[in-house]
């Protein structure tokens, strides 16, 4: 190994300026990469690993300036390139694996298209060769019939060969260093595990070094040689991967390894000392049978649910696993009565709920509420928290105004939000106090049953721990029922009694949580066990 | 203050305050009754003591602008404020009903946009009667079509949206979601078309003035004005060309400020 690292980094700082001020989004960071070597930069949001990230590149938003600091690449300073030189980096010597497949490839040229633009402009290469070279390209990344997806467009691609494809760009003029930015936080965990693979072969190949920006701990853990932890703009951590999950000095570094759900493997306990009290009734609360949707009548036909059966009792935490496309999300959307199932039926508190309509179903509505994942899409952003919190009980008629500002006060306690935060709106807020408001909202009406849609994956590992806390202690004060819709196996074993696990309509198997956990009986199951990044790490 | 560094900004608001001040209190500004003789001076020169001269009655044109801006403003918002609304309505129904109900009004709404603005406004014009109201009904009429696809066109954007579906699971109705929730998120573009919209409009009810539609002499008004110094182009130019510039600064001025709302520097 050379004593000189490729790229050596010192003392970066990054400011951005906004109407507001200037806040400083790196405090000086010092980084080094060396031949060959993978180094994962971890961090939640807003921590500045992202922005690490583009400041090596340059390719910062405008708002951001680059206030100090040294980048050398190669012995080259990146600080004084021309934009000129810069460019012919940029792609040539450096790649860069962005992070959301969707919106990174251009729509509108096809993907081989697209792949030999990178390799005329850097390697020179006749439009022919550069066509044949991009069909290369997408068959070395693991692309299937590579001829035939290089002249299709993006949208005919999944997510996972989408950024099979952009790694392949990144690659693609055999690059020096790949700088990956979350290149796989919009994948399914089976994709995912694929995805890494292969990046992992294309470095194995080629010698790369690679830069890999994650939130993920289990990720950097299973790919990454050295581990760099930020903070607050500044690296709080470093070392060998391995010692940095099994022996974290810094004590925001043990947070994350504490919180990251692959890496642990309890169910949550309320809180406080309550304990759930599950009553053994002789009914199930809530009971599916022969449910089925299918979407698109002529053509191909998308099975979403097909002749689903399962119940939940009283006071227990019912969870569906799946990647996207299983119809997870349309079963719970079927059971919330939001989409319209084409056969079955559905039984709430011993009620037929299947074909309910106008007002009994309305009235369902304070039975049975709905959370959903995204906090930032499913509040109305010109509205005030307190406003939205109030809604429910507005729309109920459930008291006077003064008598409901006091609801919603009492009802942003429950959820531990702070009560002088109902006058901002959401935007004001983080995606944690959001998805909290989310929960006050459901909890307004004393549901019996909530149904939760992905809660907690749009939210950081130590938010999502926070959040699903909550839930618990929530379930235990208020004896509720939880129906939990999650494509993370590890989130559900903090949270579930039954899981069932989906895909492409089928309940492939359900049974009690540890039993599915501790014996998959479906392959399918193992293979998703085994997708949880982290979890060869967390046995040591 | 930020605005203070847009000196483009800093003219148009200035002219804005001095017009509207124009159309609550026109005595304060305008130096000479607007219906009176001033003496025998007739098509007297500007000068400082006639700003914009006099016209073949003698009358100050100077006043008669400021006391015009009522008349001629007024009814571009009455322009602006009938096309919003019938827009508006039309776009929230048919964007949030879709269907049979969507594709047949929209079919309408065509109709009305492929009809030139200013001929429309003939047509209400000939069937309501002369006068600066049937002018800013049949101005506002031509702009409802554009309002009504850009109304539908948020609504069928927020109505996708999640806290949508979210305010139904809450027990939401549907008035009520599309009220509180689909209007208030919908209407931001609609509010910066309206802004850009009002110089038009001010175009248009001055061009139908000008044609003789609008206010009826005596009255002020500006696109009358204009018209009524036609006559004497060769002789007093200043009558009609006056006037006209100060109808083009206040278009410009709102088309400024209208363009800083859209989120245009």
């Amino acid at each position: 190994m050379t004593s000189v690292p490729l790229l050596t980094v010192r003392g970066l700082r990054v400011d951005y300026t906004t109407p507001k001020g200037t806040t400083a989004a790196l405090r000086g960071v010092d980084l080094d990469v060396d031949r060959g070597e993978v180094v994962a930069v971890v961090g939640e949001s807003g921590s500045g690993k992202s922005t690490i990230a583009h400041a090596l590149v340059r390719l910062l938003p405008e708002e951001a300036t680059i206030a100090g600091g040294d980048i050398r690449f190669d012995d080259v300073d990146v600080m004084s390139l021309s934009q000129r030189a810069l460019r012919r980096v940029r792609g040539a010597r450096i790649g860069f694996v962005p992070q959301d497949p969707s919106h990174s490839l251009n729509p509108v040229l096809r993907i081989g298209e697209q792949i030999a633009e990178v390799v005329r402009r850097h390697l020179g290469l006749t439009p022919p060769a550069a066509a044949a070279r991009a069909v290369e390209i997408l068959d070395e990344v693991g692309v299937p019939d590579p001829a035939q997806r290089a002249r299709q467009y993006p949208h005919e691609l999944s997510g996972g060969l989408r950024q099979r494809v952009l790694i392949g760009i990144a690659w693609a003029c055999n690059p020096e260093l790949v700088i990956a930015d979350e290149p796989t936080s919009a994948l399914d965990a089976t994709v995912q595990r694929h995805v890494l693979d292969r990046m992992q072969a294309m470095r194995a190949a080629h010698g790369t070094s690679v830069l890999l920006v994650t939130h993920d701990l289990g990720v950097a853990a299973d790919r990454a040689d050295r581990i760099v932890v930020v903070n607050k703009g500044e690296i709080v951590e470093r070392g060998a991967s391995a010692e940095v999950l099994a022996d974290p000095q810094h004590e925001y570094t043990r947070r994350l390894v504490a919180a990251a759900p692959g890496l642990r493997s309890r169910r949550l306990e309320p809180s406080g000392g309550a304990s759930r009290a599950v009553t053994e009734a002789s009914e199930p609360f809530l009971r599916v049978r022969g449910l089925s949707k299918t979407y698109g009548s002529t053509g191909s036909p998308i099975v979403a649910a097909d002749d689903l059966e399962f119940s939940i009792d009283r006071g227990t935490t019912f969870a569906i696993v799946g990647e996207s496309g299983s119809g997870k999300s349309t079963t719970a959307r079927m059971i919330a009565r939001i989409v319209e199932s084409d056969a079955g039926t559905i039984t709430f508190d011993g009620a037929d709920i299947t074909r309910l309509r106008g007002t009994a179903l309305r009235q369902l509505r304070r039975r049975l509420q709905v959370v959903y994942q995204n906090p930032f899409g499913s509040l109305d952003p010109r509205m005030t928290i307190g406003a939205i919190i109030d809604e429910p009980l507005r729309a109920f008629g459930m008291g006077s105004r003064g008598e409901r500002a006091s609801t919603v006060r009492d009802l942003m306690a429950d959820v531990r939000l702070d009560p002088a935060l109902a006058a901002r709106r959401p935007a004001q807020l983080s995606g944690g106090q959001r998805q909290r408001v989310a929960i006050a909202r459901a909890l307004a009406l004393r549901p019996e049953m909530i149904i939760l849609d992905e809660p907690v994956s749009a939210l950081d590992v130590s938010v999502q721990e926070q959040v699903l806390q909550l839930l618990v202690d929530l379930q235990a004060e208020h004896a509720l029922t939880y129906l939990f819709i999650s494509h993370d196996l590890g989130v559900i074993r903090q949270i579930s009694d039954e899981v069932a696990v989906m895909r492409r309509g089928v309940i492939l198997e359900q049974g009690s949580a540890e039993s599915v956990f501790a014996a998959p009986q479906h392959d399918y199951t193992r293979d998703l066990l085994s997708a949880i990044p982290g979890g060869g790490v967390a046995a040591g | 203050m930020r605005l203070l560094r847009y000196p483009g900004m800093i003219v148009s608001i200035l002219l804005l305050a001095v017009t509207a001040l124009a159309v609550i209190a026109p005595a304060l500004l305008a130096p000479y009754d607007p219906y009176e003789s001033v003496g025998t001076m007739r098509l007297a020169p500007p000068s400082w003591e006639h700003l914009f001269g006099t016209d073949h009655l003698a009358r100050d044109v100077f006043s008669r602008v400021i006391y015009g801006a009522r008349l001629s403003l007024s009814a571009a918002g009455l322009a602006v404020v009938a096309g919003v609304t019938l827009g508006a309505v039309i776009g929230l129904v048919t964007g949030y009903l879709r269907g049979v109900v969507d594709a047949v009004v929209m079919r309408f709404v065509d109709v009305v946009i492929a009809i030139p603005g200013i001929l429309l406004a003939l047509i209400v014009v000939a069937s309501l009667g002369f006068g600066p109201v049937a002018v800013g009904l049949g101005v506002g009429l031509g702009t409802s079509g554009a309002f009504a696809r850009v109304m539908r066109a948020q609504v069928i954007r927020v109505r996708a949206e999640e806290y949508i579906e979210a305010a139904r699971t809450l027990g939401g109705r549907g008035p009520t979601i599309l009220v509180r929730h689909v209007l208030p998120n919908a209407a931001r573009p609609i509010i910066a078309m309206a802004a850009l919209e009002l110089a038009l409009a001010i175009l248009a009810v001055s061009a139908l003035s000008f044609l003789g539609f609008g206010a009826q002499p005596p009255a002020p008004e500006w696109g009358a004005l204009v018209s009524a110094g036609r006559d004497f182009v060769a002789t007093a130019p200043w009558l009609s060309i006056l006037p006209g510039l100060v109808i083009l600064a206040v278009v410009l001025a709102v088309n400024r400020i209208a363009r800083y709302v859209g989120g245009e520097r």
